[in-house]
């Protein structure tokens, strides 16, 4: 690990300024940035600790309704207060299904959208062809392993997914990450976030060098949702495939319907063309799946993961069963 | 200042004679730590002036106060292992991954390879060897023993303190509640089911 030199942050202003230096990157769980400075993904000359400014933790209730949760909430804050846990149990269920509780105990809500690709090549140890590792030299996932990358949204020039569990209900929820920068600073959806590889191969998010997620917004209320987490083993481990299904029903009819898709494409999956479908449907017909069916007409598969096709499928359809459970 | 508990072994008193080379344990009631300049040199930039290596900072461990002073790349698990010589706490992936380097920080177990040294001035360390209370074992301890949760031991100073953080955070309801949130402590063994049955029964002792 290179070294680099650390200043602590007094304010969001101060972190700002700090960060506006070279090489310059902030550090609050550390559990995503102590990882890229071992394997060299990431070489910064100074870290900016912003874990020590006050008033950026913690959950309120806005009072033109939702809540405004504090970017340096950890994981497990967020995920078991009241207002979350009753209110956003999509959000509650999708962060305690991330990680292990020690790293829930350090990662932070406004860290976790940060994290970057799990991708073995973007990971590797020795330099291999990664366009988002080293702009320009390639995908080696395209025709190697792939078996967990994209299904969706992918080019020639990346096949990775976002692994991060909230950023997929915080898509289905319509969430905004509200950021500062020395300009000023601005709302970001929660599912236009991430960076399709046809945008940009080479990019996470949309997030500037120097700029500060300090909080996240969510809207009403949006207690019938669910989270279901496929993979390998029960615990501990990033997701195969995830939903996200945030309902509005009456009886059983679904009223409007939100659903994203994790560990698919490089940005939590919106499934509009499903959602659009589901309104006026009843809950457990056969048009449920013929909706369902219809997200996915635009679905990829790479030389080795056909399977998470259906798997995704399937996992959206149990988890609006999961929903309108709650 | 700082007292040992326990009769002097070959590892305290290696411990203690490195505690004096590498670092000073100091009375609780003195300043705070100060951080000490070095990226001013060269530089008119008062923002750059502000940050250090190496940085000092004061962390308590295990009821007793430390000043370090380090290179801000180290982790607060090589500070543990390399600068205090508490080796209880084991270095396994050094990546987050196991779950063998759990200490609790302020209370909260956390991963020691995930947390920078440097990041811990005023935070409050406990690790494997500051829950004994003289020669009484912890109750988890004790339970580990009991339940035979362990074969080769490697992980389980992190799934002990993790299983302390875990009671006192009440996530004790179920069998299935224990492995869930005991997830993040990796046995290659797989002593899973006796170490879940410890955490049980060091949880039913502890209400």
């Amino acid at each position: 690990m290179r070294d680099f030199s650390y200043a602590q942050a007094t304010s969001r202003g101060d972190a700002v300024a700090l960060l506006q230096l070279p090489d310059t990157m902030a550090l609050a769980g550390g559990t995503e940035l102590l990882n890229w400075t071992r394997i060299g993904i990431a070489e910064p000359a100074r870290i900016v600790d912003i874990t020590r400014i006050p008033g950026m933790e913690g959950v309120e209730a806005l009072s033109e309704g939702g809540v405004r949760i504090g970017a340096l909430t950890t994981l497990n804050d967020a995920a078991q207060h009241p207002l979350i846990r009753d209110a956003y149990p999509v959000l509650s269920q999708a962060i305690l299904k991330s990680a292990s509780a020690q790293i829930r105990n350090l990662a932070t809500v406004g860290g976790n959208p940060l994290q970057r690709v799990r991708c073995p090549y973007f990971r590797a140890e020795e330099p291999t062809p990664c366009n988002k590792r080293d702009p320009g030299s390639g995908c080696a996932a395209l025709h190697g392993i792939n078996e967990k990358q994209a299904i969706f949204g992918w080019t020639e020039d990346c096949v990775a997914v976002h692994p991060a569990d909230a950023p997929v209900a915080l898509a289905a929820l319509d969430a905004v990450y509200v950021t500062e920068d020395e300009s000023g600073g601005r709302r970001i959806p929660a599912r236009s976030f991430h960076v399709l590889p046809g945008e940009d191969p080479t990019a996470h998010s949309v997030l500037r060098p120097g700029e500060l997620i300090t909080g996240i917004e969510i809207g009403v209320a949006a207690p019938t949702s669910a989270y279901l987490k496929i993979r390998e083993r029960e615990s501990y481990e990033y997701a195969t495939v995830s939903a996200a299904v945030v309902l509005d029903i009456e009886g059983d009819v679904i009223r409007r319907a939100a659903i994203a898709l994790g560990s698919v494409a490089m940005r939590p999956w919106r499934l509009d063309e499903t959602e659009k479908r589901l309104v006026g449907q009843r809950l457990g017909s056969a048009a449920i799946e013929a909706a369902v069916d219809a997200g996915f007409a635009d679905a990829r598969p790479l030389s080795a993961n056909a399977y998470k096709i259906k798997l995704a499928r399937n996992a959206a359809l149990r988890a609006i069963e999961l929903a309108a459970r709650n | 200042m700082f007292e040992r508990r326990s009769t002097v072994s070959r590892r305290d008193f290696l411990c203690s004679s490195a505690l004096v080379a590498g670092s000073a344990a100091v009375p609780a009631s003195t300043g705070a730590a100060e951080h000490a300049p070095t990226d001013v040199a060269g530089s008119a930039d008062s923002l750059a002036g502000r940050f250090h290596a190496p940085v000092t900072v004061r962390v308590e461990i295990n009821d007793v106060d430390h000043v370090l002073t380090l290179e801000p790349r180290v982790t607060l698990l090589d500070a543990l292992r390399e600068r205090l010589q508490l080796t209880g706490t084991k270095k396994g992936c050094n990546r987050g991954e196991c779950g063998a380097c759990t200490v609790l920080m302020d209370g909260q177990r956390v991963n020691a390879c995930l947390v920078l040294a440097a990041a811990t001035d005023g935070r409050r360390i406990t690790t494997i060897e500051g829950l004994a209370n003289g020669s009484r074992l912890h109750p988890v301890q004790q339970a580990f023993i009991e339940h035979d949760a362990f074969q080769c031991g490697f992980c389980t100073s992190g799934q002990i303190v993790s299983a302390v953080g875990c009671i006192a955070e009440g996530h004790t309801g179920s069998n299935m509640e224990i492995r869930e949130w005991m997830s993040g402590n990796i046995c290659r063994c797989s002593a899973y089911p006796q170490i879940a049955a410890a955490v049980e029964a060091a949880a039913k002792e502890s209400t």
